[in-house]
């Protein structure tokens, strides 16, 4: 809501400057985002009148002209077209400063000596009329500063309403608010009833009187659409943020800005018969004010003639019964929406109109007749015209019934924290303008029609805190009852595990929960993504079913800047459609791009390679000593190499995949250098098992090595699983020290070299028994592999 | 047999000591003098052929000098490995300046850098965390929170829908339901997480985060709130920071009010006023809602915006800065 400080201060008996009235206003809720001069600083340019003009002795198309300004006649040069004997226009007086910087001095122009300059409107920064001299009215006192004489001295309150303050959405009510924080009196002009001069009268008829139970209506005739706005109505729209479109529409505008009550004007010949107020029917079409034709829905409230719909109640007009060039004969209209007949329409229709951004919030229901009255008095102070009488229908059943909330004043201060009086809080009420009775220790409030955001005891508690002011409520230093939070040992704590990548040599990246669809088909990720209805663009379009689109994008990003080697995490949540329901998960993912170290005075480090990636995510394990038995197997996942891809199983549970990425995915997201990347189900890496101490041996470890050929697909892991099912746990370890094909190995197998710690609890073992130990494991492996040990 | 004496066999090893240049010639000096076959040794075998009377002193000076070769040899044995030593470490020195050899280091974003902080000034009072999924149903993030259906408040949230009527959350304050209707008071949570809302431009982004916070006890005011927001602020930002409260429309908390706090540039050019954070007493509707008894019970409610503590902390001036992901960018904060 924009409004300016005169017209605010011509309602309030006060003596506030702008800044401080904005500062009040921001300090009660009402926040004033800016408050912005109606126009430049014009000292010295003064109110001139031409009293002769005579063509230039040297040049074609300047002017010498003779000027009565401030004190004395001046001469003064001037080459507008529109200057003539009797102009008044403005006189930038010597020694003035323009708004643009030029400093006024006296000047020879072709040998005439000019002690001023008269101005255009671009000129003064008060307007865009460029083709001549700034034309003022023919009464404009001369030597009059043009600021007072404009009421230039002005600023515009820019206010950020929040929705339940609708009552404020006027001067009237920002005036109110005004007096009651400042405890001034307000000063409303006089608004008396209209006697009518005519006797027409048009049928109003409602058929939705839930959704519109007071409709007033008035006849005036004779109306001269062709007069000028008075310049004091056009400033004062202009102000406002409005357009003057002639003297009709400009008094809707004025009253609806200066009461609140959005009103409409209709070209009275164009009405068929009276006015029915009903809901649009299914298939119903209208043109609107702005041209559109649309198709209207069957909760749009109409307002129609016998015929068709004139205009879509409280949004907009329509085209063709508005007031025209040619019209002398108006209905106007006064009516009373019900917020929720209103809201969202306008939106619908892509309209933002200020008649449905009050309705919508919600009118005063009482203000109707006031804001006729009012309109009949302007319209015919300036277009002149004979009205009807106010033709009025209500369901007062359909009215908002009156309010009256019960106010306890110990409630009051239990939730403020604060020792006030009732005497107080009585006070503050009735400054803003609600009736308060006492009775039982509680006080009884009746809040004015126009606050409609009064409903309950709470709504009176916020009133007294804002007006008593938030600064001078106490504080209080926190305190409460100690409580400990428990947290459990077996949960890692989220923040930990990201400062253990971050020591890792890992950058936490934050990325949109949001992809574009092709992002995750690319990786054959796409089969559970959930669309947004309405995205904000096809690139965010879908959500994520994975943290990888984001990885991806990011490493490319900086592979770009010339970035090499890095490492990226994000942890963050997925989104899964499923059948039945919706799926949230939580995920890890991990980057590695580039070389396991960077470039060195003393070599570089070798290229990253799955094994580093895996052993990334083997030490991540282990420092945290995840929950559950960790296995590996190939992966089949599409977004990775088939040959360097591997699922994680925490016991026997799919927990997530890495590997190397496929090279069409690496291709897709515009990646030229291998990349490696693992996705894991946060959840399974934050529970970890609890230490729990087993009593070691304190006899010697023995170890055995042996070197097997086995087929090439023979998976390391399944092998190792075969020992330490073979040799029980007398193995306390084994582990693979050496993988060779070549030379010396048949083609098609490998050798593995297999490192064995044997140790036994309670005492120390013979050579026989290990002999026998290993025997068992040889044979073993030879049954199950067709190992064969390796000569 | 030659008969040499001990003191010209000592002055000869002596010599022969002196002149070896490593720790091998050096053995060589001591076989060849004190070893099993060494001709100090071999003067001590010949001592049964002399005279009864003579042997004792003759034993005595081969002794004599046995021992002061021991000890030359031992001394020079010193100064060869002192000397093998230095000459290793010499070879062995490395340009210290040289940077180490390693990967970059990592980091966290400093959003959750920021949210961290946050959440440990709140564990400290005793607000634990609590959390809620980011697809949300009507009710929770509308509904239950005393947004009247149609109301122009849902418009003050640009929602993001899916097309089930389901949408992304708009705020944490759904985490106050989904918490209030699982437990009766005393509640104490702080509530972080990803926030949506279909705005792109220069000060907005599509998501950013929240830490939600709210407190439901029988003897909470508005006087606590204003104490905990202030003693917050001045000790996320290490600073004793003006803050004021001014009044504000939530349809979830009334009174409600928004957060703004004097704020002094890097440059140091004269405070304004920021808005920070937004809060108030919890709406008595909203506890209804989740069945708490609104008569008996009275709480707060605060929201803050991650990335806006982010920015002022760090002197971030780019909200988007956050989400580009640059590593030039993300790399100042670890």
């Amino acid at each position: 809501m924009k409004i300016n400080h005169h017209w605010l201060r011509s309602w309030v008996q006060t003596d506030l400057d702008a800044p401080s009235i904005a500062e009040r206003f921001t300090l009660a809720g009402l926040e004033v985002d800016e408050v912005v001069p109606v126009a430049p600083a014009l000292d010295g340019v003064v109110v001139g009148e031409i009293l002769t003009v005579e063509p230039h002795p040297d040049a074609d198309r300047l002017r010498v002209c003779r000027v009565r300004g401030d004190s004395e006649e001046k001469t003064i040069v001037c080459g507008a077209p529109n200057a003539r004997q009797g102009l008044k226009a403005p006189l930038a007086t010597l020694g003035t400063v323009l708004p643009g910087g030029l400093k006024i001095k006296p000047a020879k122009l072709r040998g005439v000596a000019s002690e001023g300059m008269l101005c255009s409107e671009p000129e003064l920064g008060l307007g865009d009329e460029a083709s001549g001299l700034m034309e003022l009215p023919a009464d404009a006192p001369v030597g009059e500063t043009l600021t007072r004489y404009l009421g230039l001295d002005d600023y515009v309150l820019d206010i950020d309403l929040t929705p339940n303050r609708a009552d404020c959405l006027s001067v009237r009510g920002l005036a109110r608010e005004l007096a009651a924080l400042t405890g001034s009196a307000l000063k409303a002009p006089e608004m008396d009833p209209v006697e009518a001069e005519i006797d027409d009268r048009v049928e109003i008829v409602l058929d939705a009187p839930a959704d519109c139970p007071r409709y007033i209506g008035r006849v005036i005739r004779g109306v001269d659409v062709t007069a000028a706005t008075p310049l004091w109505m056009v400033e004062a729209l202009r102000r406002c943020g409005m357009r003057s479109l002639g003297p009709v529409v400009d008094v809707t505008n004025y009253v609806l800005l200066e009461l609140g009550q959005p009103m409409h004007a209709f070209d009275l010949d164009k009405l068929e018969g009276g006015i029915r107020v009903r809901r649009a029917k299914s298939g119903e079409r209208m043109v609107l004010l702005d041209g559109r034709d649309v198709a209207l829905d069957p909760d749009m409230l109409m307002i129609c003639d016998a015929q068709r719909p004139l205009a879509i109640g409280g949004v907009i007009g329509g085209e063709d019964s508005g007031v025209g060039a040619d019209t002398t004969d108006i209905l106007l209209e006064s009516a009373w929406f019900n917020p929720a007949s209103i809201v969202g329409r306008a939106r619908r229709l892509g309209l933002a109109t200020e008649s449905a951004h009050r309705f919508e919030r919600g009118v005063d229901p009482t203000l109707q007749r006031l804001a006729m009255e009012r309109a009949t008095a302007l319209i015919m102070a300036i277009a002149g015209g004979r009205p009807g009488p106010v033709l009025e229908q209500v369901d007062g059943g359909h009215l908002p019934a009156e309010v009256s909330v019960d106010l306890r004043p110990e409630r009051v201060n239990r939730v403020l924290g604060t020792e006030l009086e009732p005497g107080e809080m009585v006070d503050i009420l009735e400054r803003l303008g609600m009736q308060v009775s006492e009775g039982n220790g509680q006080l009884t409030v009746s809040p004015p029609p126009s606050r409609r955001d009064i409903a309950i005891e709470v709504d009176l508690i916020e009133e007294i805190a804002r007006v008593h002011g938030y600064d001078r409520l106490p504080t209080r230093r926190p305190r409460g009852r100690l409580r400990l939070i428990a947290e459990s040992e077996t949960q890692l704590p989220e923040r930990k595990l990201r400062h253990q990548l971050a020591a890792r040599g890992f950058q936490e990246i934050i990325t949109w929960s949001f992809v574009a669809q092709d992002e995750l088909s690319r990786l054959g990720l796409d089969a559970s993504a959930q669309a947004l209805a309405n995205p904000l663009s096809r690139d965010l379009a879908v959500l994520r079913t994975s943290l990888l689109p984001g990885l991806l994008k990011t490493a490319a990003g900086n592979a770009r800047r010339r970035q090499q080697d890095f490492r990226l995490f994000e942890v963050g949540t997925c989104f899964q459609r499923l059948d039945q329901g919706f799926r949230e998960p939580a995920r890890l993912s991990l980057l590695m791009m580039g070389r396991v170290h960077g470039e060195h005075a003393q070599g570089a480090g070798n290229k990253i390679d799955f094994f580093d990636i895996k052993g990334e995510l083997e030490h991540l394990l282990a420092l945290n000593r995840t929950a559950g038995s960790i296995r590996y197997l190939p992966s089949r996942q599409p977004w990775l190499h088939p040959g360097q891809g591997a699922e994680i199983l925490i016991d026997d549970s799919p927990s997530g995949a890495f590997g190397q990425l496929h090279p069409d995915c690496l291709a897709a997201f515009d990646l030229s250098e291998p990349v490696f990347v693992a996705e894991l189900d946060l959840d399974r890496l934050l529970r970890v098992a609890l230490p729990v101490y087993r009593a070691g041996s304190r006899f010697p470890a023995i170890r055995r090595d042996l070197a097997v050929v086995v087929a090439d697909d023979v998976q390391a892991a399944a092998l190792m699983d075969a020992i330490r099912e073979i040799a029980g746990e007398k193995v306390e370890k084994c582990f693979i020290f050496d993988e060779y094909r070549g030379p010396g190995v048949e083609s098609g197998c490998k050798s593995l070299a297999i490192g064995l710690i044997i140790r036994d609890l309670w005492r120390t073992l013979t050579d026989r028994e290990v002999d026998s130990l290993i025997e068992a494991v040889v044979s073993g492996l030879e049954k199950r592999f067709s190992a064969k040990l390796r000569g | 047999m030659n008969h040499t004496s001990p003191d010209s066999l000592l002055e000869q090893a002596l010599e022969l000591v002196a002149e070896s240049g490593d720790t091998r010639a050096l053995d060589d000096v001591r076989v060849r003098f004190l070893g099993k076959k060494g001709a100090l040794t071999g003067l001590l075998k010949q001592l049964g052929q002399l005279p009864p009377a003579e042997r004792r002193e003759a034993g005595q000076a081969v002794n004599r000098s046995k021992q002061v070769l021991e000890a030359a040899i031992a001394d020079r044995q010193g100064e060869l490995e002192a000397a093998a030593l230095a000459q290793r470490l010499a070879a062995e020195a490395v340009d210290v300046t040289l940077p180490g050899r390693q990967h970059e280091a990592g980091g966290q974003h400093p959003v959750n850098r920021a949210l961290d902080r946050i959440l440990d000034i709140f564990a400290q009072l005793g607000f634990s965390v609590a959390t809620g999924p980011e697809v949300e149903d009507d009710h929770h993030n509308f509904g239950a929170l005393n947004f009247p259906e149609h109301h122009p408040a849902r418009a003050m949230h640009d929602t993001f829908y899916l097309p089930d009527g389901r949408l992304l959350r708009t705020h944490t304050s759904p985490v106050q339901i989904r918490v209030m209707s699982g437990m009766q008071p005393p509640v104490r949570i702080v509530a972080p997480g990803r926030v949506f809302r279909a705005d792109s431009d220069q000060t907005h982004t599509p998501q950013f985060h929240q830490v939600e916070g709210l407190l439901v006890d029988t003897d909470v005011t508005f006087a606590d709130l204003k104490g905990l927001l202030s003693d917050f602020v001045n000790a996320f930002f290490e600073d004793e920071l003006e803050v004021r409260l001014r009044p504000s429309y939530f349809p979830f908390t009334e009174p409600s009010a928004e957060v703004d706090v004097r704020w002094t540039e890097a440059d140091g050019s004269p405070g304004r006023w920021l808005e920070v954070l937004g809060c108030g007493m919890v709406h008595p509707n909203v506890l209804e809602n989740c069945g708490i008894d609104s008569e008996k019970y009275t709480g707060y409610a605060f929201g803050l915006g991650v990335e806006r503590f982010a920015m002022l902390r760090y002197r971030v001036d780019d909200l988007r800065l956050f989400f580009e992901n640059d590593l030039n960018f993300l790399r100042q904060f670890r």
